[in-house]
């Protein structure tokens, strides 16, 4: 096998600002590139594998799990990701809610429902459920994210 | 490992003829799988992403030309009218942020046999059309998968999109898995009913090396159903149509499920999709 | 911030915001980045290892294996059995054998995959029954040839569940220039980390220094080593920061796994349906190594009959040694297990006695003075009767949660669209279970805490430093209450735990809030009480003094000066070691002693739909009631109830690791299926507060008994829907259907 080369150049726009990542093996994961390459860890690496949310990124507006995205897909599109989201509403209730506990989850989540609010602003429990069936939390059983999501939307 | 990145489909087809090893990647979720957890190492890799033509979708002849680009999501929201069958595969893919990358054009060239998509893709009798520089193919998707992720394409081919008939009836599609969302298939179904032709059509997912036809129990249920006074098709019709589906499955045991669940579950599903077709 | 308030998370507004920092977000300048080498085999011998290429690749900086381990070579929480890298033999598939490090990930991965290892590849033992016999604990209760009225039998299978914290093993090691290593690790218990690595490594315990980082839950899987020592192993090798997280095919082969068990019973009972006898055999298989198991295999066995009387009882537990996946620590710590077993056979009691199983709990529910099967009479609450009532009380769910569109979300399959109600049928189901807070066995159980006054800014401020880890649960919290009720001051800050204070213990057995909530509290009031003689020497006072809203006030509540100004520029800091109660060994041959500090009661009704011809499971709803003793934090005990049921539901219905001649099938998160927010029920508390009198503030361990009997209840709830004989977890769908 060849020698590993780390020779792709990724122009792209994360959070609202321009951003380079130069000598990038080809592949690197856009959350490995957001990770390691541009320092942003709030999207997190659980499974890498699109099972459970956690790195769940805005892609041109779409909501995507960054683990799915080929770091070089993401040259020339804009990636908002949970440092730069406008997600105050949802952060809050999270908080409030007691629906953090280890917290790994969280960033995805509040992705993720944020994502739901813009299409739903006063989702029903079933629609929050399926939103957010992609987001594995392993600590609290779910009620109290419900809880967050309907106390975010009540605002 | 090399990143190749087109920007249009002539600059794809002429890509793919130089590098015929590539591996073609759109929503990634199947590829970044192998990447992220090192199942794999391609010796290139090519983003579809950039090219415009794949993400759209319109009408040829009649029927539906659904670019290969062209996301779950906007399949259910664009097209769940006139496709309920893949509308309702595509729901049961992964999350919302699965459907909203991936896309029938990477199921079809993974070729997995729980794809979701497959089993109505093949119950529509839906075309795949194939390019390369050497020109155009349509294959039908009844003769395109030919072994456990395996299809009948050529090295030097991409999937540009696929043809499939708006819905000529009552389409269905179920698909059990062991937990109630974000699963891969155990096995699936789907029904296709074209009254005005008095056709039956299915697929089975996740219950063979590819996806399958249930041939048998179509034409069998074709001949039992009464088309013109719709009188609900008897037990003893229902049960041998479920008996039939389960008979054309190859299934093994595997860490989803048993071959014996697998069959068991085939008869359920193509029962109750023939009963939610009919009424 | 007072003990019994539902406080916020100080933590929670860095971690929605994605700005927390977890052990797998780390960097340091010129990090390298390691991987390991994993055997293919679950039991060979190693014939050689060759990596000399891999050392030569590009990026790569170092390739060690057992022969670069300084000290000790094997390593363990109760047995040292355990290599560091493997020599001589493999005993499990993903066995670490070799650690890369290299510039980028891909490069260690690459080099990772030259390092050439010679094997022998030897037949490998994969049944429990074959394995060699690790700790056999018996339990030998009252009359050995009792004799009963009805009798049922039942033998019961568990599967190997993983704990599948989010978080995966990761952390960082950086050298420190003169021998020592600092690492940034998420781990459940610094200290028990610190000395086994401080062996390994061949170091006094003082170079070995480490730092908590965000720990992304843990629930057992974070007690014993993973990662640590080889990144302290690469990093004083190549004298640059090391960095190893692991993906999550690699995590389910990096840490142990709640044990997989066969399970025989046999329970006798008088007519009228009080229990005459137990006889048990519990068959645990440990894996290739010891971990924790012979403390498991001691839980399984002391609360093999769930929280009755049973005055005979005769209860063998073992666990053995095989080539499988090693399995320890997981939230429940083998009362899980067997509770599956006993609550069954309560059931399968009551249908034979022709009693409601509810009232047939109730019966022979144990009571405050009773002997439990070990002989130790239980002193506090015991409240298991009650309980019960509880959760039978709650009015049962009437449809389903969801009506008219989107209705089918709720069915069994869920999006899946498997039903629009045919096969549909509805079960309820009772489970009940108890087990040990802290440590048990004679383990020297204590914690320390540092807490310090002094005035900050002009108000007075509280320093609290312990070594808990907090995983997720809260425990940081918690000391920020305890202190601040022992103090009447403000502003507390929790600082990270680390190594530069005494050992906390473990964050497992139910025990943090306990223990260190304890040490909190002495060293909290040993700080007051020298608040307070400062006050009185300088105040005279005529009366009592002490402190509340950061002011010395006098018995009647009269602020006599404030904090910051009698403190001054003075520091107050006390540290205190806290320990329960004594517990002591069981009887090799009896198992009768007095061998746990706390015991904790929970009981669960489940509802469920279940699809009878496909035999998919949807659950509809949880009921629980447990008694907390008190509640400090009452929003994090409704978390810890609520998210062990869900681990519990796992479990039941879904969670298995899958294990076909020594391999893991199913690695990853696409076949091993955690609960997902459709699977999950909402779930309703009855959270009692009955104070112990012999615990802090009167609480008990939360953690562990919402995972005990929330999936004994689902599953015989599928049993009341389907009409099946379920004997075995989790249950499949052709469990139900062929």
């Amino acid at each position: 096998m060849s020698a590993v080369v780390l020779d792709v150049r990724i122009e792209t726009t994360i959070n609202g600002e321009p951003r380079v990542a130069e000598d990038v093996w080809p592949g690197e994961s856009l959350l490995y590139v957001l990770r390691e390459r541009f320092g942003l860890y709030g999207s997190k690496n659980a499974c890498e594998q699109g099972e459970c949310g956690s790195c769940s990124v805005y892609l041109d507006g779409a909501l995507v799990c960054a683990c799915l995205v080929l770091g070089g897909q993401a040259g020339g599109r804009s990636v908002t990701t949970v440092e730069g989201v406008d997600a105050d509403a949802v952060q809050k209730a999270f908080v409030e809610a007691g629906a953090v506990q280890c917290g790994f989850c969280t960033p995805g989540l509040v992705v993720a429902a944020h994502e739901l609010l813009q299409r739903v602003p006063h989702p029903t429990d079933g629609e929050i459920r399926e939103a957010l069936a992609g987001n594995v939390c392993r600590c609290t059983g779910y009620g109290t994210i419900i809880a967050a999501v309907h106390m975010a939307a009540g605002r | 490992m090399e990143f190749l990145q087109p920007s249009t489909w002539a600059e794809a087809l002429d890509m793919k003829a130089a590098h015929p090893e590539t591996t073609p990647i759109a929503g990634g979720t199947d590829v970044m799988v192998e990447l992220n957890l090192d199942h794999g190492r391609p010796a290139s890799i090519m983003d579809l992403t950039r090219i415009k033509d794949l993400t759209e979708w319109g009408t040829d002849d009649g029927l539906l030309r659904i670019g290969a680009g062209v996301t779950y999501t906007r399949l259910i929201e664009e097209l769940g009218d006139r496709l309920p069958g893949l509308a309702m595969a595509s729901r049961t893919v992964g999350s919302p942020q699965i459907r909203n990358r991936g896309t029938v054009g990477g199921n079809l060239g993974t070729s997995s046999p729980a794809g979701d998509a497959h089993p109505p893709l093949l119950a529509a009798d839906a075309q795949v059309e194939v390019h390369s520089k050497a020109g155009v193919r349509r294959i039908p998707v009844r003769e395109f998968f030919t072994g456990p992720k395996k299809n009948a394409m050529l090295k030097d081919e991409l999937i540009a999109a696929f043809l499939v008939a708006p819905a000529p009836g009552p389409q269905q599609f179920s698909k059990v898995g062991t937990r109630n969302a974000m699963v891969i298939a155990v096995c699936s179904f789907a029904l296709e009913l074209d009254p005005a032709h008095r056709r039956v059509g299915t697929g089975i997912g996740s219950a063979g090396p590819t996806p399958l036809r249930a041939v048998q129990a179509e034409e069998f249920i074709q001949g039992e159903l009464e088309w013109e006074n719709r009188r609900p098709p008897s037990d003893a019709a229902m049960g041998r149509f479920g008996e039939l589906v389960a008979a054309a499955a190859k299934p093994i045991d595997d860490v989803r499920g048993s071959a014996a669940y697998r069959r068991h579950a085939l008869a359920v599903m193509a029962r109750r999709c023939l009963q939610w077709c009919w009424t | 911030m007072k003990v019994g308030e539902s406080v916020r998370r100080p933590d929670a507004p860095p971690k929605v915001r994605g700005t927390f920092v977890y052990s797998s977000d780390l960097r340091a300048e010129g990090m390298l980045w390691g991987a390991t080498v994993r055997s293919p085999h679950p039991h060979a011998r190693i014939r050689s290892i060759d990596a000399s290429e891999a050392r030569a690749m590009p990026g790569v900086h170092a390739v060690l294996t057992h022969e670069d381990v300084p000290g000790k070579k094997v390593y363990g929480l109760e047995i040292a059995d355990q290599p560091v890298l493997a020599f001589e033999f493999v005993r499990y598939w993903g066995e670490a054998v070799a650690v890369v490090a290299a510039d980028h990930p891909e490069q260690a991965r690459r080099a990772a995959g030259k390092v050439r290892v010679d094997y022998e590849v030897l037949p490998p033992v994969t049944r429990a029954e074959d394995g060699k016999v690790l700790r056999h604990v018996k339990i030998r209760h009252g009359d050995q040839s009792a004799r009963a009225d009805v009798v049922v039998k039942g033998e019961y299978e568990i599967g190997m569940q993983d704990q599948a914290p989010l978080g995966p093993e990761s952390g960082l090691a950086i050298p420190d220039g003169e021998g020592g290593v600092d690492l940034h690790i998420a781990t459940q218990w610094l200290h028990v980390d610190q000395q086994q690595l401080a062996g390994i490594l061949g170091l006094p315990k003082e170079k070995v220094r480490l730092t908590m980082a965000g720990i992304g839950g843990a629930f057992g899987a974070r007690e014993d080593l993973s990662m640590q020592a080889h990144a302290c192993l690469l990093a004083l090798k190549t004298g640059r920061p090391v960095k190893i997280s692991y993906s999550r095919p690699e995590s389910f082969v990096g840490h142990v796994h709640r044990h997989p068990g066969t399970l025989s019973y046999e329970h006798g009972a008088n007519r009228d349906g009080t229990l005459v006898y137990v006889r048990a055999r519990i068959l645990l298989d440990g894996g290739a190594y010891a971990s924790s198991s012979t403390a498991v295999i001691a839980n399984a066995t002391c609360f093999a009959c769930g929280p009755y009387r049973v005055p005979n009882a005769t209860i063998d537990g073992i666990v053995v040694y095989s080539n499988n996946p090693p399995c320890g620590a997981m939230r429940g710590f083998g009362s899980v297990q067997n509770c599956y077993a006993h609550e069954a056979q309560m059931d399968k009691l009551a249908t034979a006695l022709g009693m409601d199983p509810v009232e047939l709990r109730i019966k022979n529910a144990l009571e405050t003075g009773d002997r439990a099967i070990t002989g130790q009479a239980i002193d506090g609450p015991v409240p298991v009767a009650e309980l019960l009532r509880r959760v039978r009380s709650f009015p049962l769910p009437l449809g389903e949660e969801g009506e008219g569109e989107g209705r089918e979300l709720f069915l069994p399959g869920g999006v899946s669209n498997t039903t629009h109600g045919e096969g549909v049928k509805r079960g309820v189901g009772y489970a009940a279970g108890f087990k040990n807070i802290g440590y048990s066995e004679g383990f020297d159980d204590y914690s320390t805490a540092r807490v310090r006054l002094f005035v900050h800014h002009g108000k007075p401020r509280v320093e609290v430093h312990t070594a808990a880890a907090e995983v997720g649960q809260g425990v940081a919290l918690v000391q920020a209450q305890v202190a601040g009720s022992e103090l009447g001051v403000t502003d507390v800050v929790v600082l990270n735990a680390d190594t530069r204070v005494g050992s906390a213990g473990s964050s497992s057995a139910s025990r943090q809030t306990y223990i260190t909530g304890g040490a909190v509290k002495a060293a909290s009031e040993a700080v007051c009480r020298r608040v307070l003689d400062l006050a009185e020497s300088e105040l005279h006072p005529g009366s009592e003094l002490r402190i509340e809203n950061d002011s010395i006030v006098d018995a009647g509540g009269k602020p006599m000066v404030s904090l910051a100004t009698l403190l001054g520029d003075a520091v107050i800091e006390e540290t205190r070691e806290f320990r329960p109660r004594k517990t002591h060994h069981l009887d090799p041959d009896t198992g009768q002693s007095d061998a746990h500090m706390q015991f904790a009661f929970a009981a669960h009704r489940a509802v469920v739909d279940v699809d009878t011809e496909l035999g998919l499971v949807k659950v509809v709803e949880l009921a629980t009631a447990q008694d907390v003793g008190k509640a400090i934090n009452p929003l994090a005990v409704q978390g810890q109830l609520e998210g062990g049921a869900a681990q519990g539901l796992g479990l039941a219905v879904m969670e298995e690791i899958q294990v076909k001649d020594g391999v893991i099938k199913n690695a990853s998160f696409t076949d091993y299926l955690l609960p997902t927010i459709l699977d999950m029920p909402p779930v309703k508390m009855d959270i009692l507060e009955l104070g112990d009198p012999n615990s802090p503030y009167g609480l008990k361990g939360v953690g562990e008994p919402p995972t005990i009997s929330s999936g004994p209840a689902i599953v015989a709830a599928i049993r009341a829907a389907t009409g099946r004989a379920i004997d075995r977890v989790p249950v499949r769908p052709q469990d139900l259907t062929l």
